[in-house]
């Protein structure tokens, strides 16, 4: 696993923002999406705000705003949720475009809607600023348990192999005249998923033995320690503590 | 279906997230025991399983698609503690990674999708494969029957958390039939699609399925033509398990949830309560018995405050609940250590 296995979410690059160690800007995202979803919705100008900060984070990161923007698109289904909101909640009604709605449907869209953006819009920002092995590095130094590392460590690493065993089973399947059209090809279907669950666990299989070869005992050495200075400490948490003072503004005002 | 940020209120959120964390540790402990050293790798790989299988559309009709959520599969093919474990890490690098789920929801997301789905899914399942005769068919028959119930009960609990801490009114009637009502018809596919997969490997590797371990046909030699029984490997006894760490998490767990939850439960009527007085039910209805009881109504007397009263309530009703439990428990056991000592002697003496 040389060179060339960044993820396609990570966007290389060397900000302030990408030299970060990793458990800071985990740490940092976390308390900004609480913050977040602690501010009253009625401050809509504080939302404006966090808006404004993550564009910033974004700004000093060099990430474009389109590759930013498209990531959003992750968001489509519970925005089709939210937009439901208004016609189903009871309650004080009111004219939106000659069609009537109510009042604390429309908050709760909003609510929803602000809270549910600022949320992604920070993740997104954290995965395309951070490679995969450090945020890995990054959730074993916030203390997760070694183990719940390992594994997510392997399903990162084992992914991209098994979705590609996945996409080769479906060209074999399509060389060969197969098209799913409805619910009477879900046996062939569910047949490569049983066939790729087989070859998932058998390499598995094969997988710790060659691991046990090399001397696995059941925990990974840990090499590159990631640690970090007082002043990255600062730097990160920049985002959060500009973004509680606003919060906290918008439940004083 | 994953829940974004600002759905769910903090404070249940943050409940959510330590019953997960809970889940998490208690799954942890249990994979070790399901696969020991091999955990990493193999519910790593499994993982990615699970992660592909997102992947994989199936085709409804007319151009609409749908893909399987996996819990229930997850379950049979590996096991509980290891399928909780594999949706809970899928459920965390997607958080992170896809920013698919928000980070304040990922303990909802994990307790809904990943602890109800497959703890209804398994229990269901093995309740099912005990009382059926033990072939392959009632294997994949359970299947079907456990994902099919498992999805809709994921969202039954997803209703009763938007219900505790859900942070718009959607008048909760509306909530529970549109979840339920969709995921239904999402079930009946999972379910078709599970119990297909589920046949696909028992086909191919039997042994390879958690679920069905029992079903291993004993090992036969053919010894001068004829079919004898092989000689078994006798399985390692299981140590005896001490249940004080299980019972201290219960009781902790009950605690919280009657101390903490119960201080953001509505004070209104529940929807039993509330479709008895909108149909008339509870006109006849009498004071209980123990209607004025220091404990009336979820509520410790002589104590102002709603919240905090309710609360205690719920903390000394858990007390007491313990306390008769485990006396009516250990007064069984007794008897029943007594009743088998008294035949262990009765036989010997003979």
């Amino acid at each position: 696993m040389g060179a060339g296995h960044a993820h396609k979410l990570y966007r290389h690059g060397h900000s302030p923002v990408h030299d970060l160690p990793p458990h800071c800007k985990l740490v940092a995202v976390l308390c900004f999406v609480v913050v977040v979803v602690s501010t009253p919705r009625e401050a809509v100008w504080a939302f404006a705000l966090y808006a404004a900060l993550l564009a910033g984070v974004a700004a000093t990161a060099r990430i474009p705003a389109g590759f930013l923007l498209k990531r959003l698109v992750i968001e489509v289904p519970f925005v089709a949720f939210a937009l439901l909101m208004p016609f189903v909640v009871p309650g004080e009604q009111t004219e939106l475009l000659g069609v009537p709605v109510s009042v604390p449907g429309l908050w709760g869209a909003w609510n929803v809607l602000a809270k549910g953006t600022l949320g992604v819009g920070a993740s997104v920002l954290l995965a395309s600023t951070t490679e995969l092995r450090s945020l890995l590095l990054g959730l074993q130094r916030l203390r997760l348990p070694p183990l719940l590392v390992q594994i997510a460590s392997f399903m990162i690493r084992y992914g991209d192999v098994i979705t590609d065993e996945l996409r080769r089973m479906s060209i074999a399947r399509r060389s060969r005249g197969f098209e799913a059209r409805g619910v009477r090809h879900w046996g062939v279907l569910a047949k490569t998923m049983g066939a790729l669950f087989i070859r998932s666990y058998e390499r598995g299989e094969r997988v710790h033995l060659a691991m046990v070869s090399r001397g696995y005992t059941g925990s990974m050495p840990v090499i590159d320690e990631v640690t970090a200075s007082r002043t990255q400490w600062a730097y990160a948490s920049v985002l959060p503590v500009l973004a509680l003072a606003v919060c906290l503004l918008g439940w004083t005002v | 279906m994953h829940v974004p940020d600002g759905f769910i209120n903090a404070p249940v959120s943050a409940v959510a997230g330590v019953v997960a964390a809970g889940a998490v540790a208690v799954s942890l402990r249990g994979a070790r025991r399901e696969l020991d050293e091999r955990t990493a790798p193999l519910a790593g790989l499994v993982a990615a399983f699970v992660f592909a299988v997102q992947m994989l559309n199936f085709p409804v009709a007319a151009g609409t698609s749908g893909h399987l959520l996996g819990g229930a599969l997850a379950a049979i093919l590996v096991g509980p503690y290891t399928g909780v474990l594999c949706i809970a890490v899928v459920l965390l690098m997607q958080g992170i990674l896809f920013a698919d789920g928000g980070l304040t929801a990922l303990g909802v997301n994990i307790s809904v999708m990943g602890v109800v789905t497959v703890v209804v899914a398994y229990g269901l399942f093995r309740g099912l494969t005990s009382v059926l005769p033990r072939t392959r068919r009632s294997t994949t028959a359970a299947a079907f029957v456990a994902a099919l119930v498992s999805v809709p009960a994921a969202a039954v609990a997803f209703t009763l958390l938007y219900a505790i801490g859900g942070t718009t009114d959607v008048p909760l009637g509306k909530v529970l039939t549109a979840m339920v009502g969709v995921h239904v018809l999402i079930g009946i596919g999972e379910a078709a699609i599970t119990a297909l997969t589920v046949g696909a490997v028992l086909a191919v590797r039997p042994d390879l399925v958690h679920g069905s371990r029992g079903l291993a046909a004993p090992l036969k030699l053919r010894v001068d033509g004829e079919l004898v029984d092989a000689p078994a490997a006798a399985p390692a006894p299981a140590a005896p398990r001490s249940t004080r760490k299980v019972w201290a998490a219960g009781l902790v767990a009950a605690l919280l949830l009657a101390g903490f939850v119960s201080f953001y439960a509505s004070a209104d009527p529940d929807g039993l309560e509330k479709v008895a007085a909108d149909q008339g039910i509870d006109e006849k209805v009498e004071e209980h018995g123990a209607a004025d009881s220091p404990l009336a109504d979820y509520g410790v007397k002589d104590v102002e405050n709603a919240r905090i009263s309710g609360g205690l309530a719920g903390v000394i009703g858990v007390g007491v609940t313990v306390v008769v439990g485990s006396g009516v428990f250990w007064a069984v056991r007794r008897r029943r250590t007594r009743e088998a000592s008294g035949t262990t002697t009765g036989t010997r003496s003979d």
